[in-house]
């Protein structure tokens, strides 16, 4: 007991380069487990992109690109599903419910999407979430658009505000269609998908401001006034792809199997998870570095840690030499060195979760509100258990090395004591 | 010790060589020689802190060159009471766990002590007995306490639980003169009544009236000294 307590005295003697080594265990193990719960935070954001859609159809393609499109907003489609064939799919007996999507235009750089009001009612994240309005409400008007929240908050638009569509993607475009303004119907709350960046037009208005356009420019001397277009049939001859509802899970397979070979024309059906899942394996590659980076501030801990001990050797050859005199065991010194690491290492570790999850605390709001990454509050994984245990018996290990060298000296004094 | 060699490991130009040399229970022998001159590496080897190459060491019928590392580590434990020139306290521990710190290594002399009392109450009787009013010192850090004052403690130590044989190095040269004699007095004063045997070295011929034995290093030992 009182060689316990001896040791505890060494250390609290020296308490200042002891609480900074345990300062900087805590920092960086908080770092690891900090950088592990955004990291499945993320992947868990990303997952939870789409959901409750069975199936995403569109030209045939890749299912990473078609999903890439789709539902990131990102690339272009290679192809379009003719108004026709999406007819006869949603007309499928096991198919529930279907929204067609349409992309090509954009506003100030965000994409638009013509879509039917069913999109709101079918689209759905993070564990079947529905899209919430924070002002205003669906799209009623043919010249109406519903914005995401991004786009509200990044252009300040409020509902009732006049916006105009340009034609094509760039951010800035040389053709737009100022002559059939939208009127700004409704905010979407922030939900951390692309759905934030997206400007929702009906599938009609889509059609409406490209009636008097051909090949991808206005036609000359033919302009069609924005009353006159509500007078015409809009039912649009393409859309870029589709969500597709099943009546039962259980028949995805089949559905997909039917649509990929649908004999009028090459179109793919991909399950949104699947492609999810692929996707993540390609942006994957970013989280594994950031763990590495992580792992590795850790070990600079560590050896920051071993440095102080053996700063701290050299005055505590005395320590050694008094313990050997009265009959301590070279195992009772090794041990009290070794320890001294493992104690710093453990206090490390454990300053270090509880300052995270104090931090993921007040941070988790905020982050979900700026980011829409959901930071989950739960206790430490398996994984995360494991990781901190290694974490542990590496200062322990890493502990062991200035005790061994302590020993060595100790044996070398013999009877004499130095400072 | 008989024919013992011995040389430190990574200096191999220092060695030390010892033919005979014996001490007779209850013997207080004051060791004289040089500064430098192998007293430490001898308290060392008889210590067991460090085995000779050849030869062997007999102390209270233990051959302890036969001993094992651990088993010479408790063998010192058990029998030895060991005071240094200087800097004998751990100085962040208080006065009375540096006093009680070899009944935690030692089973035979926790038991002494508690034949006739508790380990608390024979600290403050050494203490006191040594000049150190334990009730004003016993709680207080040992890095608190003068170079004499340490020493006392860590006499106290060196004699608690009643070791047969104290070993001291050089433990009055940081202490002025009339300390020293003080120091001394009380030390033999205790040693005596314990039936210890006690092995101090010095380079200080005037010590040498209080010894039953005065021996010369130089006379049963020979140095080597490499360039």
């Amino acid at each position: 007991m009182i060689v316990l307590r001896l040791a505890l005295q060494s250390l609290q003697a020296r308490w200042l380069t002891a609480l900074l080594s345990v300062l900087a265990i805590a920092f960086s193990v908080m770092l690891l487990l900090g950088v592990e719960k955004v990291r499945n935070g993320a992947r868990q954001s990303f997952a939870d992109t789409i959901s409750g859609t069975d199936l995403i159809i569109g030209a045939r393609s890749g299912g990473v690109q078609l999903l890439l499109y789709s539902v990131f907003r990102i690339g272009n489609a290679t192809n379009n599903v003719t108004w026709k064939s999406y007819q006869d799919i949603a007309s499928h007996p096991d198919v529930a419910w279907t929204v067609p999507l349409s992309l090509g235009d954009s506003h100030k750089g965000f994409r638009v999407l013509g879509t039917a009001p069913d999109y709101f009612e079918h689209y759905r994240y993070r564990g079947k979430q529905q899209l919430k309005f924070a002002q205003g409400e669906i799209f009623e008007d043919l010249f109406d658009a519903v914005v995401g929240a991004d786009v509200a908050s990044v252009l300040g638009y409020n509902v009732g505000d006049k916006i105009v569509i340009g034609h094509g993607l760039g951010s800035v475009s040389f053709l737009d269609h100022a002559d059939k303004p939208f009127r700004v119907a409704g905010i979407l709350e922030k939900t951390g998908t692309p759905v934030d960046r997206t400007v929702h037009v009906g599938l009609g208005a889509i059609e409406a401001i490209h009636i008097d356009w051909q090949q991808g420019a206005p036609i000359p001397g033919q302009s069609i006034s924005p009353d006159q277009v509500r007078a015409m049939d809009l039912k649009p001859q393409a859309i870029t792809a589709a969500l597709v509802g099943l009546k039962s899970r259980l028949a995805v397979f089949r559905v997909q199997r039917a649509i990929n070979e649908y004999p009028q024309e090459p179109l793919s059906a991909v399950l949104p998870g699947a492609a999810l899942q692929e996707l993540w394996g390609l942006v994957g590659v970013a989280e594994t570095a950031l763990a590495v980076v992580s792992a590795m501030v850790v070990a600079t801990a560590l050896f920051g840690m071993v440095t102080m001990i053996l700063t701290t050797l050299n005055e505590r050859r005395r320590e050694m030499a008094i313990l050997r005199s009265v009959g301590a065991r070279p195992a009772t010194v090794l041990g009290l060195l070794a320890t001294e690491a493992g104690v710093l290492t453990f206090a490390g570790v454990i300053l270090g979760t509880v300052l995270l999850y104090a931090g993921l605390f007040f941070v988790r709001p905020i982050v979900d509100r700026l980011y829409g990454l959901n930071l989950d509050i739960s206790a430490p994984t398996s994984w995360e258990m494991t990781t901190l245990l290694v974490i542990v018996l590496a200062g322990l290990i890493a502990g062991l090395g200035p005790a061994i060298l302590a020993y060595r000296r100790s044996l070398a004094d013999g009877m004499t004591v130095r400072v | 010790m008989k024919g013992v060699h011995f040389t430190w490991p990574g200096r191999p130009r220092f060695s030390l060589s010892v033919d005979r040399f014996s001490v007779g229970a209850g013997d207080r022998l004051l060791l004289l020689g040089p500064s430098g001159g192998g007293k430490s590496t001898l308290l060392s080897l008889l210590a067991g802190i460090v085995t000779p190459q050849r030869g062997n060491i007999d102390i209270l019928a233990t051959d302890i060159t036969k001993l094992s590392g651990p088993a010479r580590d408790r063998f010192r434990a058990e029998h030895f009471g060991i005071i240094f020139q200087m800097f004998n306290l751990l100085p962040y521990g208080t006065v009375i766990d540096n006093v009680l710190l070899p009944l935690s290594f030692s089973k035979q002399r926790r038991k002494n002590v508690e034949r006739t009392s508790s380990q608390a109450q024979e600290a403050a009787r050494l203490l006191t007995r040594l000049g150190l009013p334990s009730d004003e010192v016993a709680n207080h850090r040992a890095a608190s306490l003068s170079v004499g004052q340490q020493q006392r403690v860590a006499a106290a130590r060196a004699l608690i639980g009643g070791p047969e044989i104290i070993i001291a190095d050089e433990p009055t040269s940081s202490l002025d003169r009339g300390r020293q004699k003080e120091f001394l007095r009380l030390l033999f004063g205790d040693i005596a009544k314990a039936g210890a045997t006690l092995i101090m070295v010095s380079h200080d011929e005037t010590l040498a009236e209080n010894f039953t034995h005065v021996v010369r290093l130089e006379d049963f030992a020979k140095m080597e000294r490499g360039a």
